[in-house]
């Protein structure tokens, strides 16, 4: 009983000691020198791994960062201006401040909104559908309602609403990481300004068809009259191929478009309500 | 008119359904159900009726009250499952028993991987395997009272072949002499009918009947069952054709224990057996040699059942390195 | 010994119901539409302008491009707009929008029934004969004939497979025109023969159309003995490219190569009607046979009619669209394409206008998949279509490539088999497109 003892200690013992030589020895020989700050620059970084700034993930990203000493034209979406003022801090570089973004649905093709005009009976993913046709509502441009944007998304922050079939976002929770703008076949989600306290003014449609083409596939559709463009007193607002865009770098969120659009289809959000304009504003701003 | 459908391609879809091919499966067992019944009566009906409640229940439940999921019950797996347990355990297991067995095949083996479709080892191997190991008294005990409940036949027999074959040869006999002194050597009668063994393991003719049945229906492929087959016969033929006395033959081998129930029913679930037919084959061929070293060289009599359960681990990488012989060969384009 | 193709395939129900049912002409309708991307390739570019008068078989759309063809009108009348216009998958695309008056056709086209067997042309005059006709494979793919029948440098084709298989259930429309145009056909393929320089010809068909074979065997045994006349076993997808030339000649095309890399042209049988047509009557390819059918129909018709034909009208023709259609279907239950548009128009190679009933075509319930190994056993390139399915939901696009996802031919045999329900096809078909999307951007070594 004794000798089984310690021989089996002394076995152990040996063995271990070897294999730590051996680990050693390996660890020294194919020991890959990396520049330390990497790896500082790393832990700063929010770790989602997304891809959002462009990069295979955080380590890619700090990789990146170190290597062309210099942050310009790099941007963590993830973590906003905070993380890129300690990315900057770590590296001993300056960084401008970006205005945090935010991902839009352009799109309010509701199921009351939006006639269905036929039964789509295939797997439910937006890619299969946009390959296969123009979708299952008369407008085939806006949102086909498949999730797409919803897998894509890490931080759980944009849900199609079963009742609508279009997708909502959760602001407290986006990063602006991009990954539903890039998952929409159809372009509809588009990252703006996040806008001060959240406010923000939009064209929630991107259908590009003639007015009357639009309007009868979609009564919130915008018909490219161009009223908007003209009430706008800062040009922020340009119809092209029968679709306003209103540039939210020249938008000043005074909100005349917003009265003037016929078809509801120019979204104000997160403003207080106005007791002038609050019925005719109310059913156009995004249920939150 | 209704709002037009629009799907990808293909339009249409054929007859087959998970729940179709689980009722085939059932029907293939119907002989071997019946020849167990004939021969052990009552006792394998009691048998069978637990083992098929219970595991349903137990999927049934394990579906609704802890993963609250959409119960599936109605595929017929979980039946199937309690079918093949059932025949897999001696005919007078006790009721308490086969419902151990069926909390470990369906609960342990087959729901802790995500159900159906999700499963590495065989559920129902699992459970035979985990009562045998637990209870090997009472899963080795074949000991059949006779009694009213039996019109099939008055033999009381104790032990299986295997098991008398195994015990004969530590105890220094030939094989030719136990053959002889248990009755053994009238294989007419092992193919239709032998008592002793576990309630599916009776007949030969019965599991051979589902068999031709599941290869009509297309349920299953022949390359298992034929590869398992072959290897034991051609393995166990070159050990007999060394020495006689030591090994038995390969059509004794064929007929007794659980092979042939085995290799048609058991090696052949779908979820635990390879999808292509190279990596059929290379299964086959393992299980035959597995199931032959065991009953050979191993401690237990019979090795079907561990032999299975072994190579069920490896068909994971099966299905990854054995590709189906692509269509065409493989140009590079410059 | 009756030859089929080697891996794979399914064996859905015939449904053949329009097989005794003559080739009708149906009256012409009152406006066309005629879309300038009917085929494989650049879309034609229009020739015409609103309030041009045309007539049948005059040029309205050119080749723009070495894979495009020409667009011919179908009918005589007044162009009323060049317009984008959705097609049946609601897709806009340019057409030609013609109404209807009389219907003249351009003089140098042969109108006579007379069958003409003397073939003249040299092979580059057949080609470019072929070319300006705008003839087009009519198999599915619209790939333009005449770039099937000019083989790249250093490839040379030494058979002709004419593809009378028709192994999509419920089509019809080659099958009649096998019976009422056998002769026609087999001159089409005399001269894609002579185009391409090759002596040996087949004619593969399947035997599920006996009647089809006989008369060819009949018409090949007393004049056209360098064609042979091969029965296959019924077995689907027997008419895809690779499988029709494994099925007929033993050889196999190789993994993401081209029939011609076996040495062989494949031409489906309305094709060769259709270079018959152009080459020996002058007639572009405006016409084509289409089926319409499906159980939910009174009657099963097959129809010779002009391309740019509403939906709309041919429906109308069989007496409107039941109540109880809940998929119409442009092509076969297995590879067409479901129709959301029915004001869309026919293009050449529509070859039917199937009705389906939701008990027929509606997607059952999808379950888990019990690894049963079937759509492995189906897939006729040797896949793994269970595999290729997760891999491509979970976007692996290396393990994707590994496997092969590029020689899918979406033929869904995976699909119709699996027992579970599984959407395979939907995903690997994106999957697919994806991979060869990245494989054409790598540099080229």
């Amino acid at each position: 009983m004794g000798t089984t003892f310690v021989f089996t200690v002394v076995v152990l013992s040996v063995l271990g000691l070897l294999l730590a030589v051996v680990l050693f020895a390996v660890a020294k020989k194919f020991n890959v020198e990396e520049d330390p700050l990497i790896d500082v620059v790393e832990s700063v970084m929010p770790g989602a791994n997304c891809g959002g700034c462009g990069f295979a993930g955080c380590r890619a990203f700090a990789e990146a960062c170190v290597k062309s000493k210099s942050l310009e034209g790099k941007f963590c979406p993830v973590g906003g201006n905070s993380v890129m003022q300690k990315v900057a801090s770590a590296m001993g570089v300056q960084v401008e401040e970006k205005a945090p973004m935010v991902a839009v649905v352009r799109c309010n093709g509701t199921c009351q909104n939006r006639v269905r005009t036929n039964e789509y009976d295939g797997s439910v993913s937006c890619r299969i559908i946009s390959s296969l046709y123009s979708g299952d509502t008369g407008c085939r441009y806006g949102c086909l309602g498949g999730g797409d944007c919803e897998r894509a998304c890490q931080f759980g922050a944009i849900r199609v609403n079963p009742e609508t079939l279009i997708p909502e976002v959760d602001e407290e929770k986006c990063t602006a990481c991009g990954a539903c703008v890039r998952a929409c076949p159809k372009g509809v989600i588009e990252l703006r300004n996040k806008g001060p306290k959240n406010r923000r003014v939009y064209v929630s449609c991107v259908n590009k068809d003639k007015g009357g083409v639009a309007r009868k596939a979609c009564t919130a559709a915008c018909i490219g009259c161009g009223k908007c463009a003209k009430v706008c007193p800062f040009g922020a607002i340009t119809v092209e191929n029968n679709l306003a865009y209103i540039d939210f770098n020249k938008c000043k969120l005074c909100r005349k478009c917003v009265a003037e659009c016929p078809t509801g289809a120019i979204h104000a959000v997160n403003f207080p309500p106005k007791p002038a304009a609050a019925p005719a504003e109310e059913p156009k701003t995004d249920k939150q | 008119m209704r709002k037009l459908i629009v799907s990808p391609a293909p339009h249409i879809h054929g007859d087959n359904s998970t729940g179709k091919i689980m009722r085939d499966v059932l029907i293939a067992l119907v002989p071997s159900v019946l020849a167990a019944v004939y021969f052990y009566g009552l006792f394998a009906v009691m048998l069978l009726a637990v083992a098929v409640v219970a595991c349903v229940g137990v999927e049934f439940l394990i579906q609704k009250y802890m993963l609250r999921t959409a119960v599936t019950v109605r595929d017929l797996s979980a039946v199937v499952t309690g079918v093949l347990l059932a025949l897999n355990l001696p005919p007078t297991a006790p009721w308490w028993v086969v419902v151990i067995g069926s909390v470990v095949a369906i609960g342990v083996a087959k729901m802790t991987f995500g159900g159906l479709g999700h499963n590495i080892f065989n559920p129902a191997l699992v459970g035979r395997v985990f009562l045998l190991i637990s209870f090997p008294v009472i899963m080795t005990d074949w000991t059949v009272p006779a009694s009213c409940f039996r019109p099939g036949t008055d033999a009381v027999t104790g032990a299986t072949p295997l098991a008398l074959i195994n015990e004969g040869l530590a105890n220094g006999f030939t094989v030719d002499q136990i053959l002889k002194d248990n009755g053994l050597n009238d294989y007419w009668q092992m193919l239709f009918a032998r008592a002793g063994g576990s309630a599916g393991e009776v007949s030969a003719i019965a599991v051979l009947l589902g068999f031709i049945y599941l290869l009509v229906r297309r349920v299953i492929r022949p390359h298992i069952p034929v590869t398992i087959i072959l290897t034991v016969a051609v393995m166990t033929g070159i050990f007999w054709l060394i020495d006689p006395s030591q090994y038995t033959d390969p059509l004794f081998n064929i007929l007794t224990g659980g092979l042939l129930l085995g290799s048609v029913f058991m090696a052949t679930d779908y979820v635990t057996s390879p999808m292509t037919a190279k990596g059929m084959v290379v299964y086959g061929v393992g299980i035959g040699v597995l199931t032959v070293l065991i009953r050979f060289f191993g401690a237990y009599p019979e090795g079907v059942s561990f032999a299975i359960l072994i190579m069920n681990s490896i068909v994971p990488l099966l299905n990854k390195y054995i590709k189906p012989a692509r269509f065409g060969k493989e140009v590079r384009h410059a | 010994m009756r030859r089929t193709f080697s891996k794979g395939g399914v064996h859905p129900a015939d449904r053949k119901l329009a097989a005794d049912s003559a080739i009708e002409i149906l009256p012409l309708p009152q406006r066309m539409y005629i879309s300038m991307s009917q085929h494989l390739g650049a879309p034609a570019q229009p020739l015409v302008q609103k309030g041009d008068r045309v007539r049948a078989g005059q040029l309205i759309g050119a080749s723009s491009g070495f894979i495009s063809a020409n667009i011919h009108s179908s009918v005589s009348g007044t162009v009323v707009a060049v317009e984008p216009y959705a097609d049946l998958a609601g897709n806009p695309a340019m057409h030609v929008i013609i109404d209807v008056e009389g219907d003249e056709w351009e003089e140098s086209i042969d109108r006579t029934p007379d069958i003409v067997r003397d073939i003249t042309m040299s092979p580059a005059e057949i080609v470019k004969r072929i070319a300006d006709c705008g003839v087009v494979g009519l198999g599915g793919a619209s790939f333009p004939t005449h770039v099937k029948l000019s083989p790249p440098p250093g490839k040379k084709a030494d058979v002709l497979i004419v593809n009378g298989a028709e192994c999509e259930p419920y089509l019809t429309s080659d099958y009649r025109l096998m019976l009422e145009h056998a002769e026609e056909v087999l001159l089409g393929a005399r001269i894609m023969m002579k185009a391409l320089g090759v002596t040996k010809g087949y004619i593969g068909i399947e035997d599920n159309k006996p009647e089809a074979i006989r008369k060819m065997r009949e018409l090949t045994a007393s004049s056209y003995p360098e064609i042979e006349v091969v029965s296959l076993r019924k077995k689907y997808p027997q008419g895809g490219e690779k499988q029709l030339i494994d099925a007929v000649t033993g050889r196999r095309v190789p993994s993401m190569g081209l029939p011609i890399d076996a040495g062989a042209v494949v031409q489906n049988v309305g094709t060769a009607f259709a270079v018959y047509e152009a080459v020996q009557k002058n007639k572009p390819l405006f016409e084509g046979v289409m089926t319409v059918t499906g159980e939910c129909l009174d009657s099963q018709r097959n129809f010779r009619l002009r391309v740019g034909t509403p939906f709309g009208e041919i429906l109308e023709a069989v007496g409107g669209i039941p109540s109880q259609t809940a998929k119409i279907i442009s092509g076969g239950p297995m590879m067409g394409k479901a129709v959301s548009n029915i004001a869309a128009a026919s293009v050449k190679s529509t070859s039917s206008l199937l009705l389906l009933t939701e008990k027929q075509t509606k997607r059952r319930m999808e379950g888990e998949c019990i690894r049963c190994g079937k759509c492995v056993e189906a897939c006729p390139m040797g896949l793994e279509p269970y595999l290729l399915n997760k891999l491509a939901r979970a976007g692996h696009n290396d393990e994707l490539e590994r496997n092969k996802v590029y020689d899918c031919i979406e033929c869904g045999c995976c699909m119709f088999t699996c027992p579970a329900n599984i959407p395979l096809l939907d995903y690997i078909r994106t999957a697919k497109a994806d991979v060869m999307r990245i494989m054409r951007g790598r540099p080229k070594k």
